[in-house]
């Protein structure tokens, strides 16, 4: 019988949770459990229905070389968390701008912000991390995925992560650590299933049949390692109850505030950075049909990288009770981040040498080439911005929303569209995509919503800073806390706007994305070639 | 093993260690012949589907 182990697994998990909501301490606890049992009783139910109860061995072998399975089901999920995570964004931002649409208790600003961050970095750059690093470490080291349905279990049980995640923020449960938020038994069930997803991808690494280990996989790599050592030591907590939400940190005063900044920047670094990076080291090759300007640059871009980066959390606590030596050591190792940042920019851009028109003519390689730009421009902002002197300005300012959304939307998010446009004809056999046009559309409906964006954060978060600095002759503040809100009010609703834009685009993307796999080719003008028409001599 | 030995040997040989490191590193991937063994790598993506 098909699944005969998964359905009996599923249907205890789901009993268990049963229990979980029966003894709960407290009624977020409960609710929540019984959240997780329709998610569990829900699986159970749909492999009922579909398994197969032939005998085992009459099930056909799969015969081809690589499992796309889990990654078909990982490109779908993207775009369906990248939908959700900007529209929840959008909704966030209108909250700030109009304060009414916050509905208590469930949907405020303090529970859905935690929402939108988690959506757009976990769900949709989560699951681009996992399905790109399953579909590279396959093609560059020549051997199907290690571990046979583990591959399935790491792609639901992250979606289970995601929905016990946002569910636990909508009911108020949280641990009120920055991109860390689930409480303790949402962090246990994520250790189990990043272990599982570090076995397939290390145990495909071991299993290759290519001698060498392409840089990509380098990057992949370190981003699942450092992600499992960062997310273990930040959530070490211990639990007020077993059958209760909340948890205590182990950590207390400022050496909590230390490990959840070493936490929170290196999954920037880490997460948004090193696994994404991989992305670009095989998409960007593959899309331009050329190989990465620079191997060597590569290798020692990674090892700068990860040698760097580890150091730089304290800026996010300059000017706190942390111990001046600390800040100063995070300002300086942010700042050395400017070499390895701009290198890896310019390996990725300069892999287009030769093969420059492909800007004009491919809206892939257009928004791949964007995003590469906007990983050197975050990545010269952010060393600024953890200056001492700068960030005395920038600091609790809309100006660091601003810098992170450059990153985020600008690379993180342009990375992921080029990558799936490119694995989508790919991963369901269609000769192209649905349509090139419309690519060109979310394109620029993205870039213009990034540059509104980040434009009016700039604006917004330095009048802020500057209004919060402003003393009298006498030494009076000038302004009260209150006046420096009520000035936000227009860049907040052109934010809004901007968040728009972006979010068109991304519904673009889905439309596109189904159409392709629907199998249809829009009926359209090509795209412009690089070689101009030749006339027939008159 | 308390604070202070633990920061004194992480500003003395973990720093050196992980700087010898670094530097053996960037030194072997930028070694005579690296370049032709780098050339192979990066062909890797390009060579099938």
């Amino acid at each position: 019988m098909k699944y005969g182990n998964e359905i009996v697994l599923l249907a205890l998990a789901a009993f268990a949770a049963l229990l979980g909501a029966a003894f709960a301490q407290d009624s977020q606890f409960g609710a929540h459990m019984w959240v997780l049992f329709f998610a569990l009783a829900g699986g159970a139910t749909v492999l009922l229905r579909t398994g197969n109860y032939a005998p085992a061995a009459a099930a056909p072998a799969d015969s081809s070389p690589y499992m796309d399975g889990p990654i078909r089901y990982g490109v779908i999920a993207t775009v369906f968390w990248g939908v959700t995570g900007f529209l929840v964004g959008v909704v966030v931002a209108a909250q700030l701008a109009f304060p009414d649409l916050n509905i208590e208790p469930w949907l405020n600003f303090g529970r859905l912000r935690p929402l939108h961050t988690s959506a757009v970095v976990f769900a949709f750059g989560g699951n681009a991390l996992i399905a790109t690093s399953f579909y590279v470490v396959q093609r560059t080291s020549r051997a199907r995925l290690f571990g046979g349905n583990l591959a399935w279990y790491v792609f639901w049980g992250y979606q289970l992560f995601i929905v016990m995640a946002a569910t636990g923020y909508l009911l108020g449960i949280t641990q009120s650590r920055e991109y860390a938020e689930p409480e303790w038994y949402v962090d246990i069930f994520l250790t189990i299933v990043w272990v599982a997803y570090l076995a397939v991808f290390l145990g495909t690494i071991l299993n290759r049949k290519e001698p060498h280990i392409y840089v990509a996989n380098w990057f992949y790599l370190a981003f699942i390692i450092t992600i499992a050592m960062l997310h273990v030591v930040n959530n070490l907590a211990v639990p007020a109850s077993f059958l209760g939400s909340k948890s205590y940190s182990l950590f207390s005063g400022v050496q909590d505030a230390l490990t959840q900044w070493w936490y929170g920047h290196n999954a920037v670094g880490f997460f948004l950075t090193a696994g994404f990076l991989g992305m670009m080291y095989y998409f960007v090759p593959k899309q331009v049909e050329r190989p990465v300007y620079s191997y060597r640059l590569s290798i020692i871009h990674f090892w700068s990288l990860i040698f760097l980066y580890i150091w730089a959390g304290p800026h996010h606590l300059h000017y706190t009770a942390l111990p001046d030596w600390a800040q100063t050591l995070g300002m300086v190792f942010s700042i050395m981040l400017w070499m390895p940042s701009w290198g890896g920019m310019i390996n990725g851009l300069m892999t287009l040498s030769g093969a420059w028109d492909k800007i004009r003519t491919d809206p892939i390689v257009r928004m791949m080439v964007l995003a590469i730009a906007f990983y050197g421009m975050s990545t010269f902002e952010g060393p600024m911005m953890s200056i001492k002197a700068v960030n005395s300005l920038s600091h609790y300012t809309e100006w660091t929303i601003g810098h992170v959304h450059s990153g985020a939307l600008g690379w993180n998010g342009m990375i992921t569209f080029g990558a799936i446009y490119f694995l989508v004809p790919r991963l369901w056999g269609r000769e192209r995509l649905y349509s090139l046009r419309l690519v060109t559309w979310h394109f620029w409906l993205a870039t213009l919503g990034i540059v509104v964006y980040a434009a009016v954060m700039w604006v917004a978060g330095i009048s802020q800073g500057l209004m919060w600095r402003e003393y009298d002759e006498q030494g009076f503040l000038v302004y009260s806390f209150a006046e420096s809100v009520a000035a936000m009010a227009p860049y907040y609703v052109v934010r809004t706007i901007g968040g728009l834009m972006y979010l068109a685009g991304a519904l673009v993307m889905a439309w596109n994305v189904y159409m392709t796999i629907r199998g249809h080719q829009r009926q359209e003008e090509p795209m412009p070639t690089s070689a101009p028409a030749l006339q027939p001599a008159q | 093993m308390d604070y202070t030995t633990l920061r004194h040997f992480a500003d003395s040989w973990g720093l050196l260690a992980m700087t010898v490191f670094f530097i053996g590193a960037v030194l072997f991937a930028l070694r005579p012949g690296g370049k032709q063994a780098a050339e192979r790598a990066a062909q890797i993506p390009l060579k099938e589907d």
